[in-house]
């Protein structure tokens, strides 16, 4: 019978069956029964999953009982547990947010496929984390690509379709180097397998066609990731994407992409191979701190507060590949922390917004002067989510920004750790705006007359958003999980 | 079309061995070229033929839209319930050999059920496609 041996598999074929399921029963509200239950199941199957891996270190599991490197494995250490709780964590937030927010933005036919979609992204994201297979990683990735698309179009907003469009084109692009560089590296070693093609890279890791893999692998990834320069696609689709799919794809999406780089730097190339050899680590830390100056600045030019949000977001990826391009375990802790705090705070940030503009019709900033008089819950949690991204003591911002400065400290460089700092402070100037509008301005006739948004919508923003204050006054656990994957991952290849 | 005798009767004789075929390339999957992609590709071409000959409402109420789409799910449905089959079985997901008490029918069977679901799957989303681009083009014109 089916025990808990199989809950690697069971993670991603649960919500995998319930997408066609729910299209097969064609109902809104089934569909939402279903997604919401198969979100909390992925979350638990998660904890189990992360509390086994914390006993016994590694998880394989042989998919249709072939052996690996023959079959398909799906291998399952510290850091693909931490995302898989990042995933479960934020999908079963945003499951039962969708409720109300699905019926007001998206046109009520659509609504079971927006369900099976949700579940499909789901299904799609958790594959990519949990698989041991370079081949299966990239239908995973184009599995959950697919669902995103169709799920930011969904938006009621013609201009969704557009943005869902241009995520469309550079998402394949994308998906169509990382699997260049998946065929390149199955060309030198003749096996997907991720931890057998490492072991069988051994003498060819100079090789040109390996090292036009990992070049292949790195731009793919970083165009899903959205890290800067690769960062267009994001805005848009965040911005004009329904706010329960905005707040799933900033908390989730690009992490996992994050998470696949860490997985093929560090786990198939090599520690050595990617940041001695190859000047990856400076390549990475020019960008980062492009991102967190640029993208921040940006963001402060912002007239719309999802799109705000969604330029911070190209900055807080920033802060991520910043402690990945140190290669030490306090620089991977910080990032990997940063990528679950950040996606924590994120997640919170867009669901709060989501709820002003199911009341105010927009997420437009100058729609909302005074807004903190009729909604003080809604306003405060912004505020709240935004000390987060500023990293401001007691919130899970801070802990992962500490932990960045500490990397760079140790580094070696004091002018690292200064951007940190410095880029933090452009964070205040965002975050300053939303609350000089929505607190210092007079409301409006609009503003004055609306309600505070349903508890439907707060509750959820306000369990992320808990959870991320949480982690920042208690951080031993989120911390204890990183680090273990950082060292997970600076162990080399498996 | 439908004013042209010959074609008529040309579908009229074709799309009863266009479907047959496709069933032969299903199940001849096993030991030759072919397998549920082809076939459903080729199940669907029929159908296709026979809406550009005889008008796209009379395709529709051959293969209602309602049926396309629960074909499309049913499929995905199919093939992984495969795996859950093996996993109630006693084996990991997708485990054919458990299928079976021989271990190499169960393969058969595994993929056999695998095929079936793809079949389903790929038929339902060719008519879909065609049925979208075909219906936005011309509103209420039988094509």
């Amino acid at each position: 019978m089916i025990d808990g041996t199989h809950l690697p598999v069971l993670q991603v074929v649960v919500p995998l069956l319930c997408a066609p399921l729910i299209v097969l029963v064609r109902g809104g509200r089934i569909g939402w029964a279903i997604a919401t239950a198969a979100s909390v199941f992925f979350l638990a199957s998660s904890l189990a999953i992360l509390l086994e891996v914390q006993r016994v270190g590694v998880i394989s599991y042989a998919i249709g009982s072939w052996p690996p490197p023959w079959g398909i494995e799906y291998r399952i250490d510290a850091a693909n547990a931490f995302m898989l709780v990042l995933l479960g964590l934020v999908a079963s937030v945003v499951a039962p947010y969708a409720w109300a927010s699905v019926r007001a933005e998206i046109p009520r036919d659509n609504h079971y496929l927006f369900y099976a979609l949700y579940c499909l992204a789901l299904a799609g994201l958790g594959g990519i984390a949990v698989t041991g297979d370079a081949f299966n990683l990239f239908v995973f990735l184009e599995i959950s690509s697919l669902a995103s698309y169709v799920l930011i179009a969904l938006d009621r907003d013609r201009r969704a379709l557009l943005a869902a469009y241009q995520y469309l084109i550079l998402g394949t692009i994308g998906a169509t180097f990382i699997v260049i560089g998946v065929g390149l590296l199955y060309l030198m070693t003749g096996t997907l397998n991720l931890a057998d093609i490492a072991s069988r890279l051994g003498d060819v890791r100079q090789a040109r066609p390996v090292l036009a893999a990992l070049a292949f692998l790195t731009v793919g990834i970083s165009l899903k990731a959205a890290l800067f320069p690769l960062h267009m696609w994001l805005p848009g689709a965040y911005a004009h994407a329904p706010s329960a799919v905005s707040a799933l794809l900033a908390a989730t999406a690009t992490k996992v992409s994050v998470y696949v780089l860490l997985r093929f730097y560090f786990s198939v190339f090599g520690t050595t191979a990617v940041f001695a050899a190859m000047p990856m680590g400076d390549v990475l830390l020019a960008l980062s701190i492009a991102a967190m100056i640029v993208a921040s600045a940006a963001a402060a030019f912002q007239t719309d507060l999802k799109r705000l949000l969604a330029y911070s977001s190209v900055a807080q990826i920033g802060y991520i590949t910043l402690g990945v391009s140190f290669a030490t375990a306090t620089g991977l802790t910080g990032g990997i922390v940063h990528l679950f705090n950040h996606g924590v705070t994120k997640g919170a940030l867009f669901m709060l917004v989501g709820a002003i503009a199911f009341r105010l019709g927009s997420s437009r900033i100058d729609r909302m002067a005074g807004l903190a008089r009729s909604m003080p819950l809604t306003c405060a949690g912004i505020v709240v989510g935004g000390l987060g991204l500023i990293g401001v003591p007691g919130t899970a911002g801070f802990v992962s920004k500490w932990y960045l400065v500490l990397a760079a400290i140790e580094a070696g460089s004091w002018v690292i750790a200064f951007v940190v700092v410095a880029s933090s402070l452009i964070a205040v100037a965002y975050v300053w705006r939303f609350v000089e509008v929505a607190y210092f301005r007079p409301p409006s006739e609009e503003t004055a007359r609306l309600k505070e948004p349903p508890a439907a919508l707060l509750v959820p923003a306000g369990v992320l958003l808990a959870a991320s204050v949480y982690f920042g006054v208690e951080p031993s656990l989120t911390l204890g999980a990183a680090y273990g994957a950082a060292e997970a991952l600076l162990a080399g290849p498996r | 079309m439908r004013g042209y005798l010959v074609l008529r009767v040309v579908a009229k004789i074709i799309v009863p061995f266009m479907l047959l075929f496709a069933l032969y390339v299903q199940f001849h999957g096993d030991f030759g070229p072919g397998g549920g992609f082809q076939a459903g590709v080729i199940a669907a071409a029929a159908i296709i033929f026979y809406a550009l000959i005889f008008g796209l409402p009379a395709a529709r109420r051959v293969v209602p839209d309602r049926v396309v789409e629960s074909g499309i799910a049913a499929g995905v449905l199919v093939y992984a319930g495969v795996g859950v089959a093996g996993l109630l079985l006693g084996g990991n997901y997708l485990d054919y050999f458990v299928l079976d008490p021989d271990p190499v029918s169960g393969q058969h069977r595994g993929i056999f059920w695998v095929e079936a679901g793809v079949f389903i799957t790929v038929s339902s989303v060719m008519l879909k496609i065609f049925y979208m681009f075909a219906g936005r083009q011309r509103k209420g014109d039988d094509g």
